[in-house]
């Protein structure tokens, strides 16, 4: 699977457009802006778009940087959200250990899910992950635990730590914040990391990987896993947000609403599934009013972004910046 | 079945070549040799042990490596980057997905050493997807040899070269047989006449005959089936 947008970036490296400092200062106005957004922007929709940013990088470290396309990351951001809400409402027990266990159960689910859906690639991987998904809503329908169709409702926010209250949406945005970031920056890093270099030879020639000796479906493994984590810790920290985890966090609308803020952002580029997830929110938030239309919108800005940039919202930014004189 | 009853040995520090006509069934011992195909029934031995039931990716650590018929590069790297893949691995950090990728600028010494082996040191920074066909193999076999190995599998390593390129993999496939083994797979005679100190002739996936150039060239079955008749 080739993620055009990838290849962009790496040539603007080549021609010294992106360096660095270059990079260091970009990141570095983004986290400030990412600071004073709340007083513009209501923080609501906010972290509601961070969550979904979050997801989508997840999302985009296994379909950009490894290729492979999975129809079930839903599974991963609604049992996350379920065990969050769960731990923190039943249990009484604080936000932070919510996020971990919910985390934690999402890593598994990862695990179980990857190590068998790794056996198969293209269609045949795609529809056992979506398999998969689909057992998963089957059980938040069924289990006394989740709600089912209600929901699991009123998750309290406790005091991060027993210290912080998190009770005022501006709190609680800097803490979605905080967690945004440090999951971002882990996905950068794998990125860019040894095992990175090895994803993205898998991706690029995988017999040639296996042939020099690369052990292809662990690397597979360990990549879905960490995707599934982080997914996971999207989900999390939703219903901590949100204040409540719902079938539709598990439906399969859901899996394929992550493909769709992807490709639109632009596959295998760091920035793009968040820019992706932030028009995807916006277009969900302002155009509510056209009702059931709103799904033939989407579906139209996603068919025109797929036939007209076809890298994606940032593939084709960074496309144009190559011809730009610096 | 492909192949059956090709009982090969090929001996350490030889170059051995694998000749016969199209769907003889050469790369199909490749695939098996390297466990890219489970053989249905028969035992591989390497270095003395049985590696009939291990997988690709521990027969590639043993140091049996292979190359393809159609160039295998990973085509959005740079050249260096080609290398440097193959390299990464003796790091032991191939799994950190929590490190730098700085850390795998040590390597670029050796790499750089790999390409200079092969003409491709002044191409190091090009995309692999930009270098004509020649280069590419050229680049694949740099590849292969930075893993080192100690049984180099090529297939058809000359295919689709034009003449000055032939002459190039040809005096380094002499080379770096020097202190390894290698066994190829070969369309081009000429090639495999002047490099390989035995020669097999598969047909129809069973052996026909093996020997030195010398006897396997006058075989009359040879001539008959591969060469034909003489023009």
């Amino acid at each position: 699977m080739s993620a055009p947008g990838l290849q962009e970036s790496r040539a603007l490296y080549r021609l010294g457009v992106i360096t660095p400092a270059r990079k260091r200062i970009f990141f570095g106005v983004l986290v400030l802006a990412g600071l004073a957004l709340p007083r513009l922007v209501y923080p609501v929709f906010l972290m509601n778009v961070l969550c979904l940013a979050l997801f989508a990088s997840a999302f985009n470290l296994l379909l950009g940087y490894t290729g492979l396309l999975s129809f079930g990351h839903a599974a991963f951001l609604s049992s996350a959200a379920y065990v969050t809400g769960y731990v923190v409402k039943a249990w009484g027990l604080p936000p932070e250990v919510g996020l971990l266990a919910g985390t934690a159960v999402a890593a598994l689910l990862g695990w179980l899910i990857g190590a068998l859906a790794i056996r198969r690639s293209g269609i045949y991987f795609a529809m056992i992950t979506l398999g998969f998904a689909q057992m998963i809503y089957f059980l938040a329908v069924q289990l006394p635990f989740t709600g089912g169709e209600d929901g699991l409702q009123g998750i309290p926010r406790r005091p991060l730590l027993g210290l912080i209250p998190l009770e005022s949406e501006g709190a609680m945005y800097y803490f979605v914040y905080a967690v945004f970031l440090a999951g971002f920056f882990v996905i950068y890093r794998a990125v860019h990391s040894p095992f990175g270099h090895v994803l993205r030879s898998i991706r690029e020639n995988e017999p040639r990987a296996l042939s020099l000796g690369y052990d292809v479906d662990r690397y597979k493994l360990v990549a879905f896993v960490l995707s599934a984590t982080l997914a996971g810790l999207a989900g999390a920290l939703k219903a901590l947000v949100m204040q409540f985890a719902t079938l539709t966090d598990a439906h399969w609308h859901k899996s394929g609403e992550v493909v769709l803020m992807t490709l639109l952002g632009g596959m295998g580029t760091i920035m793009g599934p968040s820019v992706g997830a932030l028009v995807v929110v916006t277009m969900d938030n302002y155009l509510s009013g056209f009702g059931d239309w709103v799904t033939v919108i989407v579906g139209a800005v996603f068919v025109a972004g797929v036939l007209g940039f076809r890298r994606g919202l940032v593939g084709e930014a960074l496309h144009l910046a190559r011809n730009f004189p610096f | 079945m492909a192949v059956a009853g090709v009982d090969l040995r090929v001996r350490r520090g030889s170059i051995h070549a694998l000749i016969g006509p199209n769907g003889a069934g050469k790369t199909t011992v490749f695939n098996l040799l390297t466990k890219f195909i489970s053989p249905s029934a028969g035992t591989i031995l390497y270095q003395g042990r049985d590696i009939t039931g291990e997988r690709p990716a521990d027969v590639a650590r043993k140091g049996m490596v292979r190359s393809f018929q159609v160039s295998a590069t990973f085509p959005n790297l740079t050249v260096l980057e080609n290398v440097r893949v193959a390299l990464q691995r003796k790091l032991g950090t191939s799994f950190h997905f929590w490190k730098s990728d700085q850390s795998l600028r040590v390597l670029h010494a050796r790499a750089v050493e790999l390409l200079e082996a092969v003409d491709l040191a002044d191409l190091k920074d090009a995309v692999a997807t930009e270098l004509p066909y020649g280069r590419k193999r050229a680049l694949e076999l740099a590849t292969t040899l930075a893993l080192e190995p100690e049984l180099l599998l090529l297939d058809e390593p000359t295919q689709g070269m034009g003449h000055e390129d032939v002459g190039r993999v040809v005096a380094l496939i002499r080379r770096v047989a020097a202190e390894r083994t290698v066994l190829m797979v070969e369309h081009n005679l000429s090639v495999v006449a002047d490099l390989c100190d035995t020669i097999t002739v598969l047909q129809r996936g069973a052996i026909l005959a093996e020997g030195p150039y010398a006897t396997v060239s006058t075989d009359p079955l040879v001539l008959e089936a591969y060469i034909g008749a003489p023009e």
